[in-house]
């Protein structure tokens, strides 16, 4: 047995960090404070607002108060256009990014100049957010449905094509050096080494991404591309409060409804 | 004589014929039905050619002729980002707590998720809205609309980690007669620690991204520079505007990636 001097000798109190360790989170934690400061100080707010924001707050949730069901029918209208403006271009969106993952994958793309075509398809299109691509195509098609689903169309290529993609990089090889041994087309080599193996991943992340359009298309109306949002913007326009909490009460019901839809539908698959 | 399986098939996704060739038509018959009862009109739609043409020779080349103001947009969208994730995080840690299963009771624990399910469900596009309407114009509601779009991503994923940890030390620290405080800071705290830095420079990053959005109705940032553009039909300033934008989600992307790969 140690004597309680050695015991004091070695080390007389546990600590969890090493000094090193201790500055650095330290030095982490003022950064993030200082950085913090920063911003809070320069940043542009008029300050009486924000002390009047709780009031404020209240008194719109108060005007908003009870939801008003009058125009319960034109919304649901709204609601229904909003599901197929998401659903149709989601199925758009999963055909188109079908070539270009596999284009995109390293172990499929015929050349790196198709690769890197493929990468540049994928990051434009994840990058531009959903409500820009509908500016850009509200100022092409004009306001309306056709402007919604190119928007949504467009931001989903680059989140299927990325995951379809990955999914595609990390098959097991052997299948496909099988039916290369036995001379098949590539075509062939595709629908039945590639396809089966992807298969539950794409349905997987067509679902997922259904899901996020869902919500999503619930803004589009608000730049004119369509969808419940169209209504929500008219309530708000014209300061009818009790109409604005009904859409959003709406809007809620949908999201959770896609959300319990995709979770079945996922569990259904995997 | 070939009655017999001479050939091999492939086997179908969905082994179920009835059903398999259910949904092909299900989905074939929305598609159309939707497509065809759509209130779209398509003259317009084959006028956007000629109209997308002007656009994009509008747009070429992308002018930086207002790079300060660019700037100044890009700034304020920082601080909004800094901002809402600082808050956010703030918020978003005794929310967790609540609406983790394991450590708190059923009706705080339903509250917590009732918080949750609602911060994530609305658009962050609407929520700035509403947050412009009740505070007005400017940076401040789009700081405001920026935590509420954290607290859905950060509480949810801290309550799942909260929910998956080791309970041993928690039995320890009762069973040392701890207070429930001491508890949550001695037992819990450190064990999540690791993801909260992780979710909030994640989170960080997508605030920036979500930051030039919620600007276009007005909460602030470059998604006001970017809309004020496209209103007066300066397509070269918001192609510029947008291409700048892309590019600094990448960076900011590939710095969150590097930090977070560093922490974890």
């Amino acid at each position: 047995m140690m004597s309680r001097e050695t015991l004091h000798g070695a080390q007389d109190h546990w600590s969890r960090f090493t000094l090193r360790q201790r500055l650095l989170r330290y030095g982490g934690l003022a950064l993030t404070l200082l950085v913090v400061g920063w911003a809070l100080r320069s940043i542009d707010v008029i300050w009486a607002w924000v002390w009047d924001a709780p009031s404020q707050m209240a008194d719109l949730f108060g005007r908003m108060m009870p939801p008003d069901p009058r125009n319960l029918p034109t919304i649901l209208e709204a609601i229904w256009q909003t599901v197929n403006i998401a659903s149709l271009a989601t199925m758009i969106a999963v055909v188109v990014s079908l070539p270009v993952a596999y284009i995109a994958a390293q172990n499929t793309t015929p050349n790196r100049a198709a690769l890197w075509a493929g990468r540049f398809i994928l990051v434009s299109s994840r990058s531009v957010n959903t409500i820009i691509w509908a500016l850009l195509f509200v100022a092409i098609f004009g306001p309306g449905i056709v402007a919604g689903i190119a928007a949504i169309m467009f931001r989903s290529i680059g989140f299927l094509g990325k995951l379809l993609g990955e999914a595609i990089e990390e098959i097991d090889r052997k299948p496909v050096e099988a039916l290369e041994a036995v001379g098949a087309s590539q075509f062939k080599i595709v629908l039945y080494a590639i396809v089966p193996q992807v298969m539950p991943a794409f349905f997987a992340v067509a679902i997922l991404r259904w899901d996020i359009n869902l919500r999503e298309s619930t803004v589009l109306g608000l730049v004119g591309a369509g969808g419940i949002g169209m209504i929500l913007q008219g309530a708000i326009d014209t300061f009818n409060w009790p109409e604005v909490s009904m859409v959003l009460l709406t809007i809620l019901a949908l999201v959770v409804f896609g959300e319990v839809v995709s979770t079945y539908l996922r569990k259904k698959i995997l | 004589m070939s009655t017999g399986k001479d050939t091999w098939r492939k086997p179908p996704f969905i082994a179920n014929p009835a059903l398999r060739y259910g949904l092909y038509a299900v989905a074939a018959i929305y598609f159309v039905v939707t497509l065809a009862t759509l209130p779209i009109d398509w003259e317009r739609v084959s006028d956007g050619l000629t109209r997308a043409q002007r656009i994009f020779s509008g747009a070429f080349p992308p002018s930086f002729d207002r790079a300060g103001l660019l700037f100044d947009g890009f700034m304020e969208s920082l601080k909004i980002a800094i901002l809402a994730t600082a808050g956010g995080i703030a918020v978003s840690v005794p929310l967790a707590f609540m609406a983790a299963g394991n450590i708190s009771v059923k009706p705080v624990y339903l509250l917590g998720r009732g918080i949750i399910i609602v911060a994530r469900s609305f658009h962050p596009v609407i929520v700035a809205i509403i947050f412009v309407k009740a505070v007005g114009f400017g940076p401040f509601a789009g700081a405001l609309t920026l935590l509420v779009y954290s607290i859905g991503f950060v509480a949810k994923l801290l309550a799942e980690r909260i929910e998956e940890i080791d309970f041993g030390q928690v039995e320890a620290m009762r069973a040392a007669g701890a207070g429930f405080i001491a508890t949550l800071a001695y037992a819990v705290l450190p064990q999540i620690m690791p993801r909260l830095v992780g979710l909030g420079i994640y989170q960080l990053d997508s605030n920036l991204r979500a930051s030039a959005v919620v600007g276009i109705v007005g909460a602030g940032g470059i998604g006001a520079t970017l809309a004020n553009a496209f209103g007066r039909y300066d397509y070269d300033f918001a192609l510029a505007i947008t291409m700048v934008i892309v590019g600094v989600i990448l960076v900011s992307e590939a710095v969150s990636g590097f930090v977070r790969k560093r922490i974890a």
